[in-house]
């Protein structure tokens, strides 16, 4: 087939076989995927701006007024519009299929991805139309600070945020609905066994019978692993929904009054409560839902991939039990800098209990890794690939933010470029990304019907592209930090200009490989199926009814 | 064993962290190959409580590591009962510090209180070396007591090794801290100099 005749058509991929619960998980991923070429593309912009007089791009991207609108809209792109609507589709698509019980509306789930998309292309038009800039950390009152910002593209902003978090929390109406459903396998099972299940409360009382030599608690749990990290995840995905609606309206009110020629006091807010209150829930997307979120998909991919049971189970039942108490209570470590934070809270939520996530995060390491090798010889498929990068990623990137949750070292990384590249970028990009595209790998098949992807040799090229691109920009970005570079600072004259333009190579390397995936994956569905995705479902059915063990049977050498 | 400024900690780390990464990578390399053979064997038997014993020390040994060879941590916990050798109280408003020294000079081993209050935005106070490097920082927020007076964001730190160091806000604050062409307005060159130290630190 021509590529011309690939690129319309696809390899043999039939939009109108795919069923409404696989058509609204790929729509999703096509949103999320263009999201990920936004927000490489803003990173791109940013890092060669960064570069100092070397760079090339017009003047007008190191204005400040700009250059901060896009560092602004850059995480909200990239974590929601991206990275939430990505890891949603493939939650409401996992948890039917891995419980075997429909979603609970199909409905629901396009309204999610609709207003995940509108709620973030609206903050992105007020960043690039206003150049509304208090970053998303929206430290009070730099938000309602309408001497820099205009009010209107304030109200514009929070009206996006606002949207993908009513997104969101229809995204876990859904989840927790389809969990509770009393249908199929657990049409006996009562609300307080799938609750005793949700929260791993039988992982627990599993190991206390072990410990005091009596019969397990329950030989067949109510709810697989991986559905239990998402239940679990789910409720960090709630609390940090409402915490950032109450900051949005909040800034709402302020913004609202101004305009109104009635400005209101900002110094009745207080502003280290509020940061602890928004870091609270900020970090509950940070330190919450993307580690247990994660946990449970290196436990899902790495059983599916595998065919086996996971290595002590129980243990990681309990262990996300653990993340779940250890996320409520870490948010202090954002606060090691603020002088007035009470000095109790910077060592025990700060330091102590931050730790925990080194052991939370290395159980879930170790068990994955054990996982996998009980099961010796595998394949090394593309999904085995990713998941390993996956683990790279996180292997990097959490340690490097444990040694900055230290008040020693914080005095000296606070704000520097140590934490957002060396941690962020390394657990966003390689540990979070390379999981989904494990994912995406393991859910090809089912979710398209067998679609054939079009290259593999484009795979290979786009996971190595990736991860070393990866890895290098969040390194050189960590070194610069270590060389004092601040995070939320704008460099003209190529202060840290080497690191720098290593940085922005490895960037362009991310971006390249972006677009190769996308290649791929558009010359796999063609342009009419892409088209077709959108389009509505023949088929009405809302869950899907391939036994999850028959994944593993590809894998096997 | 004991840091006596940012730059010998952020060596230390380096080298550190660089030792582990590559660690790290090699050791999920070596995973990842061995996945593929069947006549793959374990090289070492890890025990798993010991691995979670590994772990706990890790995070907790990390704590006591820097707050026994780091001297800030301790200072700073108990800054409120020490007599600095100096204090210097300054704010900042609309971008620009008010009542700031035209410089500070400091004498070896002197102990420094920087008293700094914000008028409106969240703010940073950081000094760094002429190379760019970060010597301290800490946040600085708006806010005011009861009675009205402008909360205190303060930080003692003792000097052990000669250097001048530029001044600058750590903290975002929005787009008014830059000229039209990015250049920081808050910046202010050789604010402070450290003099009398030995060569390697210290008197």
């Amino acid at each position: 087939m021509s590529i011309v005749k690939n690129l319309i058509n696809g390899t043999n991929f039939d939009h109108t076989s795919l069923n409404a619960l696989q058509k609204v998980t790929l729509r999703a991923v096509v949103m999320s995927f263009l999201f990920y070429g936004l927000v490489a593309i803003e990173g791109m912009i940013m890092r060669m701006v960064q570069t100092g007089p070397v760079n090339p791009l017009p003047e007008m991207f190191s204005h400040p007024d700009h250059y901060f609108s896009i560092m602004t809209v850059h995480p909200i792109v990239g974590i929601f519009g991206s990275t939430y609507q990505l890891v949603f589709a493939a939650f409401m698509f996992l948890v039917p299929f891995l419980t075997k019980k429909p979603l609970y509306s199909i409905k629901l789930a396009n309204f999610v991805w609709l207003m995940i998309t509108i709620g973030t292309a609206l903050a992105w038009i007020a960043a690039f139309v206003w150049q509304y800039a208090p970053l998303y950390t929206l430290y009070w009152p730099l938000p309602a600070d309408t001497k820099q910002f205009s009010a209107i593209g304030g109200i514009i902003f929070i009206l996006g945020v606002a949207l993908i978090m009513v997104g969101t929390l229809g995204f876990i109406y859904n989840i927790y609905a389809t969990i509770f459903q009393r249908v199929g396998v657990h049409k006996d099972k009562t609300t307080k066994e799938l609750l005793i299940s949700g929260f791993g409360i039988d992982g627990m009382l599993n190991l206390w019978h072990k410990l005091t030599g009596r019969p397990p608690y329950t030989k067949e749990p109510a709810l697989a692993l991986p559905v239990v990290a998402i239940f679990r995840g789910t409720v960090d995905t709630f609390l940090d929904a409402i915490v950032i609606l109450g900051a949005g309206v909040l800034v709402l009110v302020y913004l609202v009054f101004d305009v109104a020629g009635h400005p209101l006091d900002v110094a009745a807010i207080d502003a280290l409560l509020y940061k602890n209150y928004f870091w609270w829930g900020l970090d509950l997307v940070a330190d919450g839902l993307v580690l247990i979120y994660v946990a449970g998909s290196w436990y899902l991919l790495a059983t599916l991939i595998t065919g086996q049971k996971l290595f002590m189970e129980n243990v990681a039942r309990a262990a996300l039990m653990l993340e779940l108490l250890v996320s409520w209570m870490v948010w202090s470590h954002h606060l090691l800098a603020d002088q007035n934070q009470p000095e109790m809270m910077k060592l025990i939520s700060g330091e102590m209990v931050t730790a925990f996530e080194l052991l939370t995060q290395g159980l879930a390491l170790f068990i994955t890794l054990v996982t996998l090798w009980k099961a010796r010889p595998l394949k090394m498929t593309m999904e085995l690939k990713y998941l390993l990068g996956g683990l790279v990623g996180f292997g990097l990137a959490v340690p490097a933010a444990i040694i900055q949750a230290d008040m020693g070292m914080n005095r000296v990384l606070h704000n520097t470029q140590w934490i957002i590249m060396a941690h962020v970028h390394i657990a966003l990009i390689v540990g979070l990304y390379m999981t989904l595209y494990s994912a995406l790998y393991v859910l090809w098949p089912i979710v398209t019907n067998n679609t054939k992807m079009y290259s593999s040799k484009l795979s290979n090229v786009h996971f190595w592209m990736y991860l070393i691109g990866g890895i290098g920009m969040g390194a050189f970005g960590g070194m610069a930090g270590l060389d004092g570079m601040l995070r939320r600072h704008l460099y003209v004259d190529g202060e840290f200009n080497t690191l720098m333009i290593l940085a922005a190579v490895s960037g362009s390397m991310i971006l390249i490989a972006w677009a190769i995936f996308l290649f791929n994956i558009v010359m796999s569905v063609g342009i009419k199926g892409l088209i077709g995705i959108f389009l509505p479902a023949q088929d009405p059915t809302a869950s899907y009814g391939i036994e999850p063990e028959k994944v593993a049977e590809n894998h096997k050498v | 064993m004991t840091f006596t400024n940012s730059a010998e900690l952020l060596a230390f780390h380096e080298t550190a962290y660089t030792i582990y990464a590559l660690l790290i990578i090699s050791v999920i390399a070596w995973f990842g190959y061995n996945l593929t053979r069947k006549e793959a064997k374990s090289i070492v038997r890890i025990p798993f409580y010991g691995y979670i014993a590994f772990l706990v020390a890790g995070g907790v040994g990390h704590h006591i590591f820097t707050y026994n060879t780091i001297p800030w941590v301790s200072q700073d916990i108990t800054r409120h009962s020490i007599t600095p050798d100096a204090t210097y109280k300054f704010e900042i408003e609309d971008h620009k510090w008010i009542g700031l020294p035209k410089k500070i000079t400091v004498q070896c081993g002197q102990t420094i209180e920087f008293d700094v209050r914000s008028r409106d935005l969240v703010y940073g106070f950081g000094l760094f070396r002429q190379d760019g490097s970060l010597v301290l920082q800490m946040q600085v927020n708006p806010g005011t007591d009861v009675t009205g007076i402008l909360e205190s964001n303060d930080l003692l730190w003792t000097f052990n090794h000669n250097g001048v160091f530029n001044l600058t806000s750590t903290e975002y604050s929005g787009p008014a801290q830059y000229s039209e062409d990015g250049k920081d307005l808050m910046f202010v060159k050789n604010f402070v100099e450290v003099v009398g130290c030995e060569d390697g630190g210290k008197k």
